[in-house]
């Protein structure tokens, strides 16, 4: 006799200790420390920390603990714990000419004022699996040098000096917060830039290829990209000034396009912009790209159709967790409309079949 | 982090304001779909989001909270949010319609006719009743500002042309106060002749779409048709085999696999309390003495 | 069947006598930046009458085409429909109009045409947009301009796709019509079809225009186009309307010089 499903509860429960249980893997290896995530996950606890827009290294390392290193469970998390914090404040906007550099490289200048910084890099290296990691070893050290104390100007400045850059122009003074104002259409740049910095980095890395293969190229250069630290600073209504509240690693790209122009003005090279948190130059040249891409209607370039031109496209499915979110839903029960469905598609059978039957019978 | 680390149903009272805020709008305009700030919430988008910050926003101390997910309180989202409520605000809960002033519900309408003074809120996943037609939201809010809803009866009449009848069967559009085209959300068209002349608030929250709309009581809702093919909800041709209900929305459950199969209310607390008053279907367990 | 607050407009103005045009254009312009689209174009549509706009390609008749249906915000100068100036029209009344008394035929029926909508429900759109809750006299109507324009009423369920080029214009003149509009706009309606086509199209279309009565507005650089359907012609170079007269006048004996090299390098086919 059938007895209707209960105890969803009793369920659940007893799910979510399965999970813990297989979260921690086998007893016999040692646990994880949130600390050798975030010294030695470093840029997965980036991409959690610029994805779920918070920067904290340690709780970005606890999530990608919690999430059982799927990332975009651990930026979920990190998203659902930033909404509930208190906001005391907006800082300065952060000065990335004054960046403590630890890489810096031009694809547009073989020698620049500042020098070319390699830094950390994946770049040059062959890959191929290094079986010595898998033994313990001591801790690699790398050549020290004194630290540059020379200022290091952004690259495009010197082009812009020449009247060859198009001219930066200046927003209003508080751009728009996407997690606190719905999403409405036509965003503006400082939206897309923003939706874009925390969008996914497979999705905004895809849109960016689509462009280099021709759906909405922009012949874009990198002209600069740096990675470094720069100070947080905010003002202090009771003190009257702003003050140096901490510093935040961040990841910069500008690239150069293909000019705009006309009769009547002369050509000037076009931009592309992005900055995101943390090292992730991946994700940092590919907002750049995105971004010069969302901006043809400004530059009165054509819209060709291309899917990285189309700023409701790009902004409606580059948010990961709204994007996972909803997939995952179809997970959900849906015994209703499916029940709905099956009377419909039943009764237009039945209906199809008396009709059949009539012909038969004429 | 403890549950005395937040606020009272979760949300803090900025957030609720804001809500608030945008269903006054959306009760002043019935059916008008109002952007607001969806905020992230610690379940994820498309699991209910926009109905759990509405109810976070409307519940107080007082309320008692029903959670239901394809009409039945024991399916385990519906436990989940629950369970949610419990550990945030601390509010009564109930299984029973009629005890609850504040009923969050999916893809479902409970039977027993709601009275004032309730609050029904719907979890909506994508509140845009034209974007299966138009994928931009700068042209579909075009055409709700416009009025511009032809596309919608050229959707129904190729339905009619191709299978003689109206193919939608939940999330069946409708029209109100002579207005708005509105997403009822995925209800069975079934429930569709509850949502107008209602006496109780209904509520729509799509989080991931950062859209509120509602329906205040009594608002005229129509469902949109044409006069030689009329809407005709629908439900299974059958009775509940549990409780003998003739008029109630049933769920097909498959028995075995010789094509054995029964038909129950959704709606388990409907369901549960005519079985309680005696009443009984087919295959109604015996008495146990 | 239309809802009372669908009706166009409000308050009735006067209906337009074969006294007091139906479309009257004063110094209209449109400017992209410093280069001309079209300038100073002015004249009067009466109704029942055709006028053709012809020109090489960039003469600025398809803006011209463009900025009169409200497709692209003018510059400069006035649009009086029925007396009323468009460009002062708030858009839902100005939507209302163009999917009412007014009609535009594309050049690529593509882009006049739901491709994914049966031909049946292509047609039947502009009714169910202003109103229509029948199916039966929604398919009705259907069948019979279906009918009208030629195609076999046995091919109301199929879809465009599956309709060659002159059916699918044949089918988006049909959609157009089914409302009785008053003014309709065709641009280039014949290009990019086979000769045989194009004069099956031609014939088609001067049959409506006189029997519907309607006033047209015709972009084509087809000058054999315009002869045939247009009572007037107006002749566009850089933007600016060079010359405008009777058809037979303006294609017989071409005052501009650029005109006479137009007709001549055309009409001798």
């Amino acid at each position: 006799m059938y007895v209707a499903t209960k105890g969803g509860e009793r369920a659940i429960e007893a799910a979510h200790q399965w999970l813990a249980e297989a979260r921690r893997g086998d007893p016999a290896v040692p646990e994880l420390s949130i600390a050798q995530i975030r010294e030695q996950m470093t840029l997965a606890v980036n991409r959690v920390m610029a994805e779920g827009s918070l920067y904290d290294p340690d709780l970005a390392a606890l999530a990608i603990k919690q999430a059982r290193g799927d990332l975009i469970e651990a930026i979920f998390l990190i998203r659902a714990y930033r909404t509930t914090l208190p906001r005391f404040g907006g800082a300065l906007p952060v000065e990335t000419d004054e960046m403590a550099v630890t890489r810096r490289i031009s694809a547009t200048f073989k020698d620049v004022p500042g020098g070319q910084v390699l830094g950390p890099t994946f770049d040059y290296t062959h890959r191929l699996l290094d079986f010595a990691l898998m033994a313990d070893g001591d801790a690699p050290q790398a050549a020290r040098k004194p630290a540059e104390t020379q200022p290091v100007p952004h690259i495009l400045q010197l082009l812009d000096r020449d009247g060859l850059m198009e001219p930066l122009t200046q927003g209003e003074a508080t751009p728009p917060d996407l997690t606190r104002e719905p999403l409405e259409m036509p965003a503006d740049r400082p939206l897309r830039l923003q939706a874009l910095a925390r969008g996914d980095e497979g999705f905004v890395l895809s849109m960016a290829y689509s462009t280099q293969r021709g759906y909405g190229r922009t012949h874009a250069f990198v002209g600069e990209l740096r990675i470094g630290t720069c100070a947080v600073e905010m003002e202090i209504p009771e003190l009257g000034f702003a003050v140096e509240i901490g510093e935040i690693e961040l990841t910069e790209c500008e690239t150069v396009n293909q000019f705009t122009g006309s009769k009547t003005e002369p050509a000037q090279f076009t931009r592309g912009y992005g900055l995101v948190m943390g090292q992730s130059e991946r994700k940092a040249i590919s907002m750049s790209l995105v971004d010069r891409a969302l901006r043809w209607d400004e530059l009165g370039e054509e819209n060709t159709g291309a899917p990285a031109q189309d700023a409701e496209f790009v902004l409606y499915h580059c948010d990961n967790i709204q994007a996972t979110g909803f997939l995952e839903h179809i997970k959900l029960p849906h015994y209703v409309d499916f029940q709905s469905e099956l009377e419909l598609i039943r009764k237009l059978r039945r209906d199809a079949g008396a009709e059949t039957c009539k012909e038969a019978a004429e | 982090m403890s549950e005395a680390a937040y606020n009272f149903a979760y949300l803090d009272e900025a957030t609720k304001r804001m809500i608030r805020r945008a269903l006054l709008k959306g009760l002043a305009i019935p059916g008008y779909q109002v952007p607001f700030a969806s905020r992230e919430m610690p379940m994820p988008y498309g699991w209910g989001t926009g109905g759990v910050q509405v109810t976070a926003a409307c519940l107080t101390p007082e309320d008692c909270l029903k959670v239901i997910d394809q009409g039945a309180d024991d399916t385990t989202n519906a436990v989940s949010i629950r369970k949610f409520f419990e550990r945030t605000a601390g509010v009564a809960t109930t299984e029973h319609t009629a005890e609850a002033s504040v009923i969050q519900t999916r893809h479902r309408i409970p039977e027993q006719a709601l009275t004032e003074g309730q609050i029904l809120v719907y979890q909506v996943p994508i509140p845009e009743p034209l974007r299966f037609l138009e994928p931009r939201e700068s042209e579909t809010r075009r055409m709700h500002a416009l009025e511009e809803y032809g596309l919608m009866h050229v959707k129904l009449y190729e339905d009619i042309a191709r299978h003689g009848a109206i193919a939608t069967s939940y999330a069946y559009p409708v029209k109100v106060e002579g207005r708005y085209v509105m997403d009822p959300s995925p209800i069975p068209k079934f429930d569709n002749p509850k949502l107008g002349g209602n006496a109780a608030i209904q509520l729509f929250g799509a989080g991931r779409e950062q859209r509120i709309y509602a329906l205040p009581p009594y608002t005229q809702v129509v469902s949109l048709d044409f006069e030689d093919h009329p809407f005709e909800p629908s439900k299974a041709d059958h009775d509940c085999d549990l409780c003998g209900a003739a008029q109630s929305y049933l769920d097909e459950v498959i028995t075995d696999d010789r094509g054995g199969r029964m038909f129950i209310c959704s709606d388990t607390d409907f369901c549960a309390s005519r079985r309680a008053d005696g009443l009984r279907g087919r295959l109604s367990p015996e008495e146990a003495a | 069947m239309m809802g009372s607050h669908m009706t166009f407009p409000a308050e009735t103005p006067p209906l337009a006598t074969p006294e007091t045009p139906l479309l009257r254009v004063e110094g209209l312009g449109k400017f992209y930046g410093a280069r001309i689209g079209c300038a100073d174009v002015c004249f009067d549509l009466f109704p029942g009458e055709v006028l053709g706009i012809v020109g090489e390609s960039g003469s600025g008749k398809s803006t011209l085409l463009s900025c009169l249906a409200g497709f692209l915000e003018a510059d400069a100068g006035r649009v009086l429909y029925r007396g009323r100036d468009i460009r002062a029209m708030a858009e839902p009344e100005r939507r209302m109009l163009s999917r009412t008394e007014w009609a535009f035929v594309h050049q690529n029926p593509r882009d006049g045409l739901r491709m994914g909508v049966s031909a049946g429900g292509n047609v039947g759109e502009r009714l169910m947009a202003v109103g229509a809750r029948n199916y039966g006299s929604i398919r009705d109507t259907a069948t019979d301009w279906l009918g009208r324009v030629e195609i076999a009423p046995e091919r109301i369920d199929d879809r465009p796709r599956q309709f060659s080029g002159g059916m699918q214009q044949r089918l988006q003149i049909a959609r157009n019509l089914v409302t009785g509009p008053r003014l309709v706009f065709m641009d280039e309606p014949t290009g990019g079809l086979d000769v045989s086509v194009q004069a099956r199209l031609l014939d088609l279309l001067r049959g409506l225009v006189r029997d519907m009565g309607l006033s047209v507005i015709i972009v084509t650089h087809d000058l054999a186009v315009a002869r045939l359907l247009a009572d007037r012609l107006m002749v566009m170079k850089d933007g600016h309307v060079i010359e405008q007269g009777l058809t037979d006048q303006v294609l017989d004996d071409p005052q501009a010089a650029y005109t006479q090299l137009l007709v001549s390098s055309v009409l001798q086919v």
